[in-house]
């Protein structure tokens, strides 16, 4: 709460000087993400990740350590940075997410509805799945960006990726380019990267996912293109659906050779 | 000649696998669409054919970055757009300045997690800066201060504001501005009010 009435207190004093101060405004933005950075109750959701990893769970009773999400079975330092990325046993181009339902299915025994039955947590409601996805992704910090994207699978996956990302659409006409395709631009005081520049498409993929101070939650990419979609005014984007990995495919090959530093913490 | 027989052969594995792999941009999009189609599942008042796009959305969609559009396919969707713009039938263009100050800061409206019952909101400020007083502006779209201070308060400019307003696209293709009118997001009465935001001599935006 506390961190809350800062961070409101950050954004009136922000707003004043938005006009003519728009440089020292990044600054002092710059400075309030580095504050927070110091305690990120992301590493709550970590923890809580790494003990779900460990566990014994499912009609199966087998934890995640056979579980392949990249670099061979049970590695997880470092698999974040190759996905998404083609799997023969499922004969798919999968992200993270999707590979942990996989796994939660084929290795635990649950049925895929059950492995998605919480996919986002809110008020009361503990997600797994974001918890892994924690303690996945911070395996991965300081390691670049290594996307392949050669088997023809992953090609077709980026190139529709691509055409998804510039499709306009709905009563708004808006794509995702429509905010995200050129530089320097905002949205009432929002930053918006330029996901088609190599700097922008990098700084901003190894951001996620993120805690949400304004939700009290860690957020997953599959979230961020989910809430991104909702924003456009399209339907809902379903959880681990093909166009939400193409996507993915897109945004994380661009982002190739920067340095994956997340679960990060985001007003 | 071995070696003349060998090249032929890795011509013709060239021209194969280039049969074989080669996709066109609308082969291509059709596969974004068909994927997209079974990736998105409707929501309230958002259903499945929001993905559907029309000629505007196509063409802007496909033409991006280094992909310049060419000028007459730009000139022909600005056409086609204002041939379809309904202008209000009573002659005026101008409502209430302070309800268009609403309009302009409400974000609400068309999304999934919106009641349809509920007035849209045109959320102005997200993109373009418009008075003074609101610092919280984006940067998407030009500044509006000013607006009519600097081009005249002329019944022209009022009948260019609520084209504009109504249908972007009429004006300059391929705009990241909604088609608030032609897409139905705000009615005939509202687009007034946000006209009268830009263009009366008392609102904030020419102060």
């Amino acid at each position: 709460m506390a961190r809350r009435s800062g961070l409101m207190a950050v954004l009136f004093t922000l707003a004043l000087g938005a006009q003519a101060q728009d440089k020292s405004v990044i600054e002092e933005i710059e400075k309030y993400r580095a504050a927070l950075g110091d305690g990120n109750p992301a590493e709550l959701w970590e923890a809580r990740g790494e003990d779900l990893w460990k566990q014994p769970r499912g009609p199966k009773k087998a934890s995640f350590e056979k579980c392949d999400i990249g670099l061979g079975p049970g590695v997880v330092k470092g698999a974040y940075t190759v996905l998404p990325k083609y799997f023969a046993d499922t004969d798919k181009v999968e992200d993270l997410e999707s590979r942990l339902v996989t796994c939660m299915v084929t290795l635990q025994g649950f049925t895929p509805a059950e492995a998605k039955k919480t996919v986002f947590g809110g008020p009361g409601v503990r997600s797994d799945l974001e918890a892994l996805v924690a303690y996945v992704t911070g395996s991965s910090r300081g390691i670049k960006m290594n996307v392949a994207a050669t088997h023809p699978k992953e090609i077709e996956a980026y190139e529709i990726g691509k055409r998804i990302f510039y499709h306009r659409g709905g009563p708004h006409d808006f794509a995702c380019s429509t905010c995200h395709g050129d530089d320097n631009l905002r949205i009432r005081l929002q930053d918006l990267p330029n996901l088609s520049k190599l700097a922008d498409a990098q700084k901003a993929y190894t951001s996620w996912p993120a805690y949400r101070v304004s939700q009290g939650e860690v957020r997953t990419f599959q979230w961020r293109l989910y809430d991104c979609f909702r924003q456009q005014r399209f339907p809902e984007l379903e959880y681990t659906s093909p166009a939400s990995i193409a996507l993915t495919m897109f945004l994380a090959k661009n982002a190739n050779g920067g340095v994956y530093n997340a679960p990060s913490i985001k007003r | 000649m071995k070696k003349i027989i060998g090249s032929v052969v890795v011509l013709g594995l060239i021209a194969a696998g280039c049969a074989s792999t080669y996709v066109s941009e609308e082969q291509r999009e059709a596969q974004a669409l068909a994927m997209m189609k079974t990736s998105f599942k409707e929501n309230g008042q958002a259903k499945l054919d929001r993905l559907d796009q029309d000629d505007m959305q196509k063409m802007c969609s496909r033409y991006h970055g280094d992909t310049k559009m060419p000028k007459e396919v730009g000139e022909k969707l600005e056409k086609d757009q204002q041939a379809q713009i309904k202008y209000p039938a009573d002659g005026t263009y101008l409502g209430d300045w302070k309800s268009g100050e609403r309009i302009a800061q409400s974000g609400v409206g068309k999304q999934f997690s919106d009641n349809p019952a509920n007035p849209n909101g045109a959320n102005c400020y997200a993109c373009h800066q418009l008075t003074k007083a609101e610092l919280a502006y984006g940067t998407i779209g030009p500044s509006l201060y000013n607006f009519a201070k600097l081009r005249g308060y002329t019944p022209e400019m009022q009948k260019y504001a609520y084209g504009k307003v109504y249908n972007s696209q009429a004006f300059s293709a391929c705009s990241s501005m909604p088609r608030f009118g032609h897409s139905g997001i705000l009615t005939e009465a509202q687009i007034k009010d946000v006209v009268a935001l830009l263009m009366d001599p008392q609102s904030p935006v020419n102060k």
